[in-house]
This record gives C-alpha cells, sequence and structure tokens, in this order.
C-alpha cells in the first residue's frame, strides 16, 4: 500500500497519468454521444464503460481508492450491464435511424448549459492547496462521515432509491391488484 | 520512482499470471480425469511426445495420468483455422474474448497467496480496498458474454449473453451481500488484514458459515458453472454464448471460466479459510526463513486446488437448474438469507462489544 501511495505521490507518473485519463474520459464521454462511425446503441454503450473505467482512474489519482472500486463495480458492472441488456432486446435499427430532433437537441443544450454553469460555480470556490481529502483511501472516514455529518442527505437519498424499486416492481407486475 | 517496486511488481506480477495458466491447462485436465473417474471411464490416457516412451516406469505412468494432454490441446487450438462467419459484428466478435479473459486475469492481483519471501509481501498489490476491487473486477467480466453473444449475430449465443448477464447480476447482489459479514467481523477491506485477523481469531468459516454457503453457491453462478451453466447449456442453447467461436478465440473463453474459477477458489480460501496460514505446525504467524514463506505458498495452494477439485465433483455430481428455479434461488432465498445474517452478525457484534 505505501509502496502504491509513494508511486502515486511521485508528481511526473501522476501528472501524465492525469493527462491520460483526463483525456480518455473526455474522448470516451464525446463518442457516447457523438460517435462519427457508428450509431450502434451498443458502442455508445461501451465507450460509457470506458468513460466510467477512466473516470474511476481519475479518483485513483486522488488516492480515493473506496470511489474507484465503487465506480466499477455500481456503474460499469451493473448499470451499464443492464443498459446493453435492454438494448439488445430493443429493435436497433430503428433507433439508428432516428433523426435528431429539434426538441430533442434544444433540451440536451440547455441541460448542458444547467450542469457547466453549477459546475463553473463550484470550481470557483474551490481554493486551491487546502489540507488533504478526508477520503483518503480508507472506508473508515467515509463511513464515519457519511453516518454523522451526512446521515440526512445519505437517508434521504436510500429513501429515494428504495420509492423507485416499489415503484419498478409495482409497474412491472402485470395485474395491479 | 521506486525501482525496487516496480522490479518485485513485474516479477510477481509474470509468476503468478504463469501459475494461473498452468493451472488452468492442468484444471481443465483434472476436469477430464475427474469426470472420467465419476463415470467409470479412463479419461485422456494416450497423449505423449514420442521420446516419454523411451522413459522406463515414469513415461507410461504419465501417460496414462494424461499429463501431455494440455499442451496438444493448446497446439490444437493455436494452429486450428481462425474462422469468422459472415454476418459477425467484427469488432466486437475479436474484442469479445479478450474482454472475457483480462478481468479473468486481473481479478487474482489482489489475492495474498503467500506471507513475505525476504521482505517482499506475497501479493501484486495490497489494496486498502481488496474485497471491492475484486468484485468490481469479477463483475466486468459479464461484458465479455454479453458482447458474443451480441457479436455473433445468431439467436442461441444472444439468450446465452442475455441469460448470463440476468444471471451474474443477480447472483453479484448475494455475493456482495453474504461477504459483508465478514468485513463487519473483521473491519477490514483489506484482504491480508483478513487472513491476519484469521492467523490469530481462527477460520471466519466458523464464525459465519451462511456467508460462507451463500458465497460459494454464487460463485458457481458467476463462474457459469454447473448447475448454473444455464449461459451455456448444451441442451437448449448449442453452445450458448460461444457457439459461433472457433479456433483461440475459443480457447480465450474456456481461459477466461477456468482463470475465474481459480480467482473464486483462492477468494474462498482467503476469505472463509485462512489464506496462507494453518492453526498447527506453527504456519499461522509471519514467517522466520524462507522454507516459511514457501510453505506457506504451499499451503495457499493446496487449499486453492481442494476448492477447484470441489467445482469440478459438483459439476459431474449434479444436474442443471431450470432458469425461474435459478432466479428464485439467488433473489428470493438468498438475498433475504444474506441480509438476515447481515443482521444477526451485526447484533451479535453490538452485544459482545
Amino acid at each position: 500500500m505505501e509502496a502504491i501511495n509513494n508511486l502515486l505521490s511521485g508528481s511526473n507518473v501522476t501528472d501524465v497519468l492525469f493527462y491520460v485519463f483526463a483525456v480518455l474520459t473526455l474522448l470516451c464521454a464525446v463518442l457516447v454521444v457523438a460517435n462519427p462511425f457508428s450509431r450502434n446503441p451498443v458502442t455508445s454503450a461501451m465507450f460509457l464503460v470506458l468513460t466510467i473505467i477512466s473516470m474511476s482512474g481519475l479518483f485513483l489519482l486522488l488516492h480515493a481508492f473506496f470511489l474507484a472500486a465503487v465506480q466499477i463495480l455500481v456503474y460499469a458492472g451493473a448499470v451499464i450491464v443492464l443498459f446493453i441488456f435492454v438494448i439488445m432486446l430493443l429493435d436497433l435499427k430503428e433507433e439508428q435511424r432516428r433523426k435528431i430532433k429539434f426538441f430533442g437537441l434544444a433540451a440536451g443544450l440547455v441541460s448542458v448549459g444547467i450542469v457547466v454553469s453549477i459546475f463553473l460555480k463550484s470550481l470557483a470556490s474551490i481554493q486551491p492547496n487546502v489540507a488533504e481529502p478526508a477520503l483518503e483511501g480508507e472506508t473508515y472516514a467515509l463511513g464515519k462521515l457519511l453516518f454523522t455529518h451526512y446521515t440526512l442527505p445519505f437517508e434521504i437519498v436510500s429513501v429515494l432509491l428504495l420509492v423507485a424499486m416499489i415503484g419498478v416492481i409495482l409497474l412491472s407486475k402485470k395485474k395491479l391488484e | 520512482m521506486d525501482w525496487n517496486f516496480i522490479i518485485f511488481s513485474l516479477v510477481k506480477i509474470a509468476v503468478v499470471v504463469g501459475v494461473v495458466q498452468g493451472l488452468v491447462a492442468y484444471s481443465v485436465l483434472a476436469e477430464r480425469k475427474i469426470s472420467a473417474w465419476i463415470q467409470d471411464r479412463v479419461g485422456p490416457n494416450r497423449t505423449a511426445p514420442p521420446f516419454v516412451k523411451f522413459i522406463p516406469v515414469l513415461g507410461p505412468f504419465l501417460t496414462r495420468l494424461g499429463i501431455f494432454q494440455p499442451l496438444a490441446d493448446g497446439l490444437k487450438f493455436m494452429f486450428k483455422e481462425d474462422f469468422t462467419p459472415a454476418g459477425v459484428k467484427k469488432i466486437y466478435f475479436f474484442l469479445a474474448p479478450a474482454v472475457s479473459v483480462i478481468p479473468a486475469m486481473l481479478t487474482v492481483a489482489v489475492i495474498p497467496f503467500g506471507s513475505m519471501i525476504g521482505n517482499q509481501k506475497m501479493v501484486i498489490a495490497d489494496l486498502n480496498v481488496g474485497i471491492l476491487y475484486t468484485f468490481g473486477i469479477v463483475s466486468m467480466g459479464v461484458y465479455g458474454i454479453v458482447l458474443a453473444g451480441y457479436a455473433s449475430n445468431s439467436k442461441y449465443p444472444m439468450f446465452g449473453g442475455i441469460r448470463s448477464s440476468a444471471q451474474m447480476i443477480s447472483y453479484e447482489i448475494s455475493m456482495g451481500m453474504s461477504v459483508i459479514p465478514v468485513l463487519l467481523i473483521v473491519g477490514n477491506l483489506n484482504l491480508s488484514q483478513i487472513i491476519g485477523w484469521q492467523a490469530t481469531n481462527g477460520w471466519l468459516v466458523v464464525y459465519s458459515p451462511i456467508s460462507f454457503i451463500i458465497f460459494m453457491v454464487a460463485s458457481f453462478a458467476e463462474t457459469n458453472r454447473t448447475p448454473f451453466d444455464l449461459p451455456e447449456a448444451e441442451t437448449e442453447l448449442v453452445g450458448g454464448y460461444h457457439t459461433e467461436y472457433g479456433s483461440m478465440k475459443f480457447a480465450l473463453f474456456f481461459l477466461a471460466e477456468y482463470s475465474n474459477m481459480v480467482s473464486s477458489s483462492a477468494m474462498m480460501v482467503t476469505l472463509f479459510f485462512g489464506g496462507w496460514t494453518l492453526p498447527f505446525w506453527g504456519l499461522d504467524h509471519a514467517p522466520t526463513s524462507l522454507g516459511m514463506g514457501l510453505a506457506h505458498i504451499g499451503v495457499f495452494m493446496a487449499k486453492m486446488i481442494f476448492f477447484m477439485v470441489v467445482f469440478i465433483w459438483v459439476r459431474w455430481m449434479f444436474p442443471r437448474f431450470r432458469y425461474d428455479q435459478l432466479m428464485d434461488l439467488g433473489w428470493r432465498r438468498f438475498l433475504p438469507l444474506a441480509l438476515v445474517n447481515i443482521l444477526i452478525t451485526a447484533v451479535w457484534l453490538w452485544i459482545r462489544s
């Protein structure tokens, strides 16, 4: 563990790796939505997997090993497998021929704009060279924060997920009694 | 740059990958031999390079054991024509075998296969989130099968791919839940620390047998082995996701399946059976000599091979489940059982503290 930490602290390696992962993340993310070579939904989903893997590489460089592992476990390992599962069951040809609608494009651009403005706002509020983040590697610190300082948001998110789950079960039942 | 670290890591990676490949080759042989013994047959007993018959007693004995069969199998796979059926999706068709092999080989990176030799830890990467890493990588294995099913552009592989993705996601949840009691008891995600805890307090299979049973059954399902080999059920799906594959590409799927078997056996040994420790002969603490270090590796290998034989044995003793039974077992039996197990363990730990 210390050896890996030392290796990650070596500034040159970390810098190079950061640029590699950052470029990979951005490139794959663009290819998910705007792939000039293929409009195949499976290709998009696979690029989404690559995006998530390179993002977990970025988490690793921040010494957030837990987040990196969970990122791969939850998103790449479960969520996108379900995406592909659904895509495989649908009619792909229709999706490939579909033209981009104006309304969809406008809605997409607006939501991208909102996300970017939130991102810029939070980027402006970050002070560089503050103390090391408490998330470093250890799951202990993360768990403690979640169950002390952030208990309410954590519980609200859990209830939200539970509601979604119950909703899905209700909708997928054939007969509603 | 820490050159020492890099060089030793490379050596360890090379050795571990080599050993896993060897184990895979010989577990295929073991599979054929054990199935033959169970079904009252002989199994592979002919193949041998020409010079072997000149060795007096040992030569015929090794030939009869089939020791040279894996070499012949490997050569056959490599020199067979690499046939690509018409109408497949080329890129994914070539990508799928690779995508299924890579995660299978990556899992062994965090498993401590021995204690120490000199001042080198016998583990490639001693991660603080070892268990989560393994689950993450194992969950990537499903892409190989799904892509193979999709790329083959044929209905049986498609069914195989869909079946396996549903099966693997379902059992991953039970598998992850089954390990939580272990984490609660030990209080650490690091596999080396889990082994260290077991060395002082006893094997975790005693503390949490339900976890072990769920974990073992779920790993049978994750590796697509009988009784859960629905993705490649011959009687219904011809060959499942690898129906359209031949030669080395097919061999890569085979390699992935058996590497998964190796790594899940290693995980079972590490999590529930004390890893490289044995409670007697002083093998349960840090080694004092080179011989002890090697003995620890031997102990680990012996335990791992035991579980691999269990995998093979189960395959030839049990019939295949029906798909609805498989899903029922995963979601309606194991998941609630694992959740109750977490609760009971947590309450027990709370009372004791």
